[in-house]
């Protein structure tokens, strides 16, 4: 096969396992407390992600470097042009990263709950901002004849993209609530069923409206096929979630986020970034890509390393696959306060 | 390609240097600490002690509160090639590209879900499979550190790659020989080493404190014996690391003289070339900031030390700038496209000061070193409180070391980001003003500045806060979780 194709398909795979993955992380962050329900529920549902979260997002970081060794004209294109989106990303990424791992240090009720608002609200930026990335990157983007952006932020902010936006959003946060259906017991499960129940047709109105908008403004007729699966996956989804299998629905889900990712690949393909500017300096898989060697030399790295990847993060799925409920919920292990004071020194 | 506007590329540089200076804070304690907390749990599983148990519960909760904050700086500098360094990720990518991509997929992965494993698996895993969980954490630990320092060591250094006139940028010819680039092999030891004697540090700085706090109160207290052995690790992976960081910072000042001769010379504040064999200077004084290089005056000095370490011989000829700043402008342009004059010597404060501070400041480890060793002689435990002292200022010297090293680096290859080979292709060069984005605009790059400074700033509080609280409540003595599959008792960790 043509390698820049692989590679364009390759990062479509990499942007998928991080949709799909991070997508629920980010689902269980923004529900956090309407799920939870306070302490002690939040960290029912903070822990189904525990032991994952942060292989989750090495998707992202994978796909960032296979981005910049596979198509380098692309990656400077992009998160150049997108500079403040990303800006707004990064900061939720780090201080979600900090907010998980530091929430538990200290035993006291406020230090956790100022932390826990800080996951909710990071998981909701990025929910939102990656669609609005992506859909900008399928609408078309001025770009001048050296690849360079020119436009602003206000240029990012119009509907269609403002759309994908809340479609990203609706997504994560039914794979969330789905997520968590299927990782908990007790009443923390009671309501991340009924969270489940009341997104799943949203996921499904939403979705739908950006598909078809994709469809007829952007996109090619082969890709209706991506559509037809995703809406079905979707119905299928809320379907199997109202009927409580959550394994089936929660697979379902994630089927309609590939789905999503075909459609919005599909759409560029040629080009990686089309520019509305003159569709002559459209970056595309070709004038974009690096040299073939390097891209073999990708391949037979990517070849051996994803199966190798995915098997122990697989692993490290079934070793966690316990439900957690309130009564899981082992003691407070933090310090009472984060400075000592004197009389207890 | 034009050059920006002086505005954009400095808000950029101080950017990249504050973000990558503070991801490299946490770097070498995660790297260093995650291998001697494998070592401490796997003394454990061996002798079956509990003191090694608790080493490694008390070590481990640390290393986990650095590591949260050292994955969080990281994703930033994996997108900020692209967001600040678009034009240079342009030139580099098809070489660059494929280094930091392997690092994710082959380091970040394993790391994070072997951590992941490691944290929350004490009683879902059997003992050694346990056990096993935190040595591929620490493995991907160094694995990364592998594959970004061959990045980095193409920058410093290119190979295996070619100019291409067409498309205007470097492509690669041969992966192994970036892989194997002989400034990787030996910047990656260096690294490495100083990786363990910052993370040698922490653990018999920590342990030297607290022994000298129980043996004051308490000449017979339980814990002795534990902190005794936590001190002497420490110093033994100190002593070794120490030697490390000397041997390999040696074979680097010889491969530098021949790669970036102007960096050596820079080093060392050799403005004129000497007549005979060059010295290594220890105090200067004058205008070292470049602006006047014939102030400079050397006040002490080691005759013949600096042909010595550039060379390996005492009277080994080293030019000085002037001379080379005449052929670096002969062979690679004496002025930029807009016709200004091109300054090849780096900036002569920074590098000169950061060479000295980078090796002066491990003289606090050493002290360390010594006095862990004299004192805990045949079983005897510390109970000096000058100890107490001089651990806890000896902990984070090998911290600024490391931070100098990298700002001598780095500082030292202006004004190029990727500095030409002087065997290799000419044309594979690229002067940092180039490299800077031209998309972004200085609104742009301000707030980024702004926003990162700011939160890391805070981050940096709660880090230093949450590492001074458990390091100074001790080691914790739980009891061992029981390896159980019963989906009904509790978690043994959970946030
Ligand atoms: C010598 C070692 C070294 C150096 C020079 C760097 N890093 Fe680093 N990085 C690590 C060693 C490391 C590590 C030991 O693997 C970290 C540090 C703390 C941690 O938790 O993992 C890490 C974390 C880390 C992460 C988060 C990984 C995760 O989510 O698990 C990213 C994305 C990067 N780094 C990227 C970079 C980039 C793009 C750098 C170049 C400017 C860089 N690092 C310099
Ligand atoms: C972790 C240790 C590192 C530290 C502490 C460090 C430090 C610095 C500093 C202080 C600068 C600013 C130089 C200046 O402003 O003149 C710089 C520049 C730069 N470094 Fe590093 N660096 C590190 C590792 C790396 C690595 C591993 C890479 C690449 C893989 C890298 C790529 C760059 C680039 C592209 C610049 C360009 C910006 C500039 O020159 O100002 N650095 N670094
Ligand atoms: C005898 C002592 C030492 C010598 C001769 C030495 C030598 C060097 C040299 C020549 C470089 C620059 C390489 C280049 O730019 O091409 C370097 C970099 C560096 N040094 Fe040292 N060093 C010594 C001690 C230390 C110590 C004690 C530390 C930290 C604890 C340290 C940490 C670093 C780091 C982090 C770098 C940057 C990374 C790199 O380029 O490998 N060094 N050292």
């Amino acid at each position: 096969m043509d390698l820049p194709l692989l590679w364009f398909i390759l990062i479509a795979v990499l942007w998928t396992g991080y949709l799909v993955l991070e997508g629920f992380d980010f689902g269980v962050g923004m529900l956090l407390e309407k799920v939870g329900k306070g302490d002690k529920g939040r960290r029912v549902a903070l822990n189904t992600i525990g032991p994952v979260w942060d292989g989750n997002e090495v998707w992202l970081l994978t796909a960032g470097g296979a981005t910049f060794a596979a198509f380098p004209e692309w990656y400077a294109t992009l998160f150049s042009g997108f500079y403040l989106p990303l800006l707004l990303i990064l900061v939720a990424l780090i201080v979600r990263a900090c907010a998980i791992e530091w929430r538990g240090k200290i035993n006291s009720e406020t230090w956790r709950s100022r932390w826990d608002w800080a996951i909710i609200v990071t998981a909701w930026i990025p929910s939102i901002l990656w669609g609005v990335a992506f859909a900008n990157i399928v609408r078309g983007v001025p770009i001048d004849e050296n690849g360079t952006f020119t436009g602003t932020l206000w240029t990012l902010l119009n509907p269609y993209a403002l759309l994908g936006g809340a479609t990203t959003l609706v997504l994560f946060l039914s794979h969330g609530a789905i997520f968590l259906s299927l990782k908990t017991a007790g009443e923390v499960h009671d309501r991340a069923r009924a969270a489940a129940k009341t997104m799943a047709p949203i996921a499904l109105v939403v979705a739908a409206v950006f598909a078809i908008w994709t469809q007829i403004a952007y996109s090619v007729a082969w890709t209706w096929a991506a559509v037809a699966v995703a809406a079905v996956a979707l119905v299928a989804a809320w379907l199997w979630g109202n009927a409580g299998s959550y394994g089936k629905a929660f697979a379902a889900n994630a089927l309609a986020i590939v789905g999503a990712v075909v459609l919005i690949f599909g759409s560029m393909y040629p080009d990686v970034m089309p520019s509305t500017t003159d569709p002559a300096y459209s970056l595309t898989i070709e004038n974009a890509s690096s040299t073939d060697y390097t891209l073999t030399v990708m391949t037979w790295v990517a070849v051996f390393l994803v199966p190798v990847v995915l098997i122990y993060q697989g692993w490290s799925y079934w070793v966690f696959r316990r439900r957690l409920s309130l009564e899981h919920m082992p003691e407070q292990h933090g310090f009472p306060t984060l400075r000592k004071s004197k009389a207890s020194a | 390609m034009k050059g920006r506007t002086v505005d954009v590329l400095d808000l950029a540089r101080w950017q990249f240097g504050i973000t990558t200076v503070y991801h490299f804070v946490l770097v070498p304690l995660t790297i260093g600490l995650s291998t001697l907390v494998a070592i401490l749990q796997t003394a454990w599983n061996v002798t079956g002690k509990e003191k090694y148990f608790r080493l490694t519960k008390f070590y481990g909760k640390l290393l986990l509160i650095n590591f949260a904050l050292g994955v969080a700086t990281g994703i930033v500098q994996e997108f900020q090639f692209g967001m600040n360094w678009s034009e240079y990720s342009r030139f580099v990518g098809d070489v660059f590209g494929a280094p930091l991509a392997m690092e994710a997929l082959a380091a970040f992965f394993l790391e994070s879900t072997f951590l992941g494993l490691w944290i929350f698996g004490w009683d879902r895993l059997p003992r050694k499979v346990h056990l096993a969980t935190v040595w591929a954490f620490a493995i991907g630990s160094l694995l990364s550190a592998y594959f970004i320092i061959a990045a980095n060591s193409w920058m410093q250094h290119p190979v295996g790659a070619v100019y291409n006139e067409e498309t205007g940028r470097a492509e690669m010819t041969d992966i192994w020989a970036v892989l194997t680039n002989n400034t990787t092999l030996v910047a990656f030891p260096h690294v490495i080493a100083t990786a363990f004697l910052v993370a040698g540090t922490f653990v018999a700085g920590i342990a030297v404190y607290w022994m000298v706090r129980h043996s004051r109160k308490n000449k017979d207290h339980a814990d002795l014996p534990m902190y005794r052995t936590a001190a002497r690790f420490g110093a033994v992976v100190m002593l070794l690391a120490g030697l490390g960081v000397i041997i390999t910072g040696d074979e680097q000042a010889k491969l530098m003289f021949q790669q970036q001769p102007i960096k050596m010379a820079a080093a060392e504040g050799l403005v004129e070339t000497p007549d005979g064999p060059a010295p290594f200077s220890i105090l200067s004084i004058g205008n070292l900031a470049g602006d006047d290089p014939a102030s400079v005056q050397h006040l002490i000095e080691i005759p013949g030390m600096l042909s010595f370490m550039a060379t390996g011989s005492f009277d080994g000829e080293v030019l000085g700038l002037e001379d080379l700043q005449e052929i670096y402008a002969e062979r690679y342009g004496a002025t930029t496209p807009d016709g200004e004059e091109i300054e090849y010597r780096p900036n002569l404060l920074i590098t000169y000061w950061s060479f000295r501070l980078m090796i002066g400041l491990a003289a606090f480890s050493a002290a360390l070193c010594v006095a862990i060793f004299w004192f805990t002689r045949k079983g005897r435990a510390i109970d000096q409180p000058w100890m107490k002292k001089l651990a806890l200022i000896s902990l984070p010297m090998p911290f600024l070391a490391a931070s100098f090293g990298w700002i001598f680096t780095e500082m030292g290859r202006q004004p190029f980001v990727v500095a030409p080979n002087p065997d290799g292709v000419d044309e594979i060069m690229l002067m940092t003003m180039f490299g800077v984005s031209e998309a972004t605009s200085v609104a742009e790059v301000a707030i980024s500045l702004t926003v990162f400074t700011l939160l890391y700033a805070v981050l940096g509080v709660f880090w230093f806060l949450l590492m001074k609280r458990y390091a100074s409540e001790g080691a914790p003595s739980p009891e061992p979780e029981e390896v159980s599959s019963d989906p009904d008792r509790p978690m043994s960790f959970a946030y």
